[in-house]
């Protein structure tokens, strides 16, 4: 284990794409990594690439990775897609639109398969990029699967969010609505050669422009000495400074994908420069503890209580003999049984 | 807390078109519970062997219309070979005439599956060559 990690410092590719099987694989071996490679991550810039299916993410990934890369960056590229809730199995096709980057040992591509988590991301992401990070890699590409409205994970995962939209994908109504577009950093209009495309960048602007006068009038109340305060999902207070633009990019001819790597780079000199760069990591500090805490509580809830006394209570409930709050409430009194 | 999933690299080395058979058969592994990452077409070994090592597979199915399998699959397992891959599966798809059979074989590949083998027998064949790696912890 400990040889498998030296190498991993030293940024051996077998041991890299080994440690991240051992992640996905087992939870124990999970934390051991982390535990033991904590102290060497945090260089490496995180950059979330999410959007909705058909927005062109892997291809757009690709031509970022190799602008990043004519700029002598290392590039790790984590590639999420969802696993089938029915056979758990999962087609991993996003290596077909990265071709063109293999061969570049400045490179390190690893699909994964979400496995049941919801968010966008899959459990082992997080951890995953950590051993990118100690392995050396200067910039960190997570694509997340294709998203909606709600897989929001990502802007608590990443440093920079890129959000990808694309001409007609309904966008007139959907970009005023919340979630997926709001966690944006950078706003992409990719395929911007279709049909429609000066319609969706000018919703876009519009929704910014909206977003920005709230922004504007919060500020006069909170004051930005304040804003260390503020919670995981007052984003948009936090980069009161940094204004989100809209990108326009032709991904497979790389048009205008020089002028999104430019914003991505910004952005990171930005939150280095502002305090924002430790806001978002105590922000990614927030979610990777809740997600722990979480599992830890479903494990002590697996191990004290058993499966037959769970299904007994699921039956109270369904039968409405006891009410739901009731049922938790005293699985709760079980989970830590020695206290 | 053990989650054992068998991830397949699906690849189509040399330049024919036709990757009609490699989607079905992705399409049929990822419904027996499988994870595999298709590669597309036209990859050179070198892709094909790269992308297993960092994907860190336990099998590799090929999938090769075009004849050209007597140079490629040498090939794919000499860089194998260069990587301390051996360990994992290589599996044939497509079209090998009998002639050739014995001489894949001896290079290194597990199975051949011709036109018209059931998906059963292709998911069996990989679950039984991926066993050990199942049964073997760390690595």
């Amino acid at each position: 284990m400990d040889d498998l990690l030296e190498r991993v410092r030293q940024g051996d590719r077998r041991a890299v794409a080994r440690a991240i099987t051992q992640i996905e694989r087992s939870k124990d071996r999970a934390r051991e990594i982390v535990i033991k490679l904590y102290p060497e991550t945090g260089m490496a810039h995180i950059v979330g690439i999410t959007g909705a299916p058909g927005t062109g993410k892997s291809t757009l990934v690709n031509e970022i990775a190799r602008e990043l890369r004519r700029r002598d960056l290392l590039v790790g590229i984590i590639a999420v897609d969802p696993s089938s809730p029915f056979t758990g199995g999962a087609l991993l096709g996003d290596r077909i639109r990265m071709q063109d980057l293999a061969g570049d040992s400045g490179i390190f591509i690893r699909s994964m398969a979400s496995r049941g988590s919801l968010g966008g991301l899959a459990g082992a992401t997080s951890s995953a990029a950590k051993v990118l990070d100690a392995a050396g890699f200067d910039v960190i590409l997570i694509e997340t699967v294709g998203a909606g409205q709600a897989e929001v994970t990502i802007a608590n995962t990443a440093h920079t969010t890129v959000v990808v939209d694309a001409p007609g994908m309904g966008d007139e109504i959907q970009s005023i609505k919340a979630g997926i577009l709001e966690i944006a950093d950078i706003l992409v209009v990719n395929k911007a050669d279709r049909q429609g495309a000066a319609n969706t960048v000018k919703a876009l602007r519009m929704m910014l422009h909206m977003g920005q006068q709230k922004r504007q009038s919060r500020s006069g109340v909170r004051p930005a000495t304040n804003l260390a305060t503020g919670t995981a999902n007052n984003r948009s207070d936090d980069q009161a400074d940094w204004a989100v633009r809209v990108f326009e990019t032709v991904a497979p001819d790389a048009r205008g994908v020089a002028e999104v790597v430019n914003a991505i780079l910004a952005h990171r000199q930005y939150l280095k420069q502002s305090d924002q760069w430790l806001e978002r990591e105590k922000d990614r500090s927030r979610e990777e503890i809740q997600q722990i805490l979480q599992a830890h509580l479903d494990l002590q809830l697996e191990r004290n209580v058993s499966n037959t006394e769970r299904e007994h209570l699921v039956t109270a409930v369904a039968d409405r003999e006891i009410d739901p709050y009731t049922a938790a409430a005293r699985l709760f009194t079980q989970i830590f049984p020695d206290r | 807390m053990e989650e054992r999933k068998i991830r397949v690299l699906l690849a189509k080395p040399g330049l024919d078109g036709h990757d009609r058979g490699a989607k079905v058969i992705a399409r049929g592994l990822r419904d027996a519970g499988m994870e595999v990452i298709y590669t597309g077409l036209r990859q050179t070994p070198e892709m094909v062997v790269e992308a297993a090592l960092q994907e860190d597979v336990d099998a590799i199915g090929l999938s090769i219309l075009s004849g050209a399998h007597k140079a490629l699959v040498p090939r794919i397992m000499e860089l194998m070979r260069d990587q301390a891959m051996t360990d994992i599966p290589v599996f044939l798809g497509g079209i090998v005439p009998n002639d050739d059979v014995a001489e894949m074989k001896e290079a290194g590949v597990t199975a051949i599956f011709g036109p018209g083998t059931s998906m059963d027998k292709i998911v069996e064949a990989i679950r039984a060559a991926t066993s050990h790696r199942e049964a073997s912890s760390s690595g």
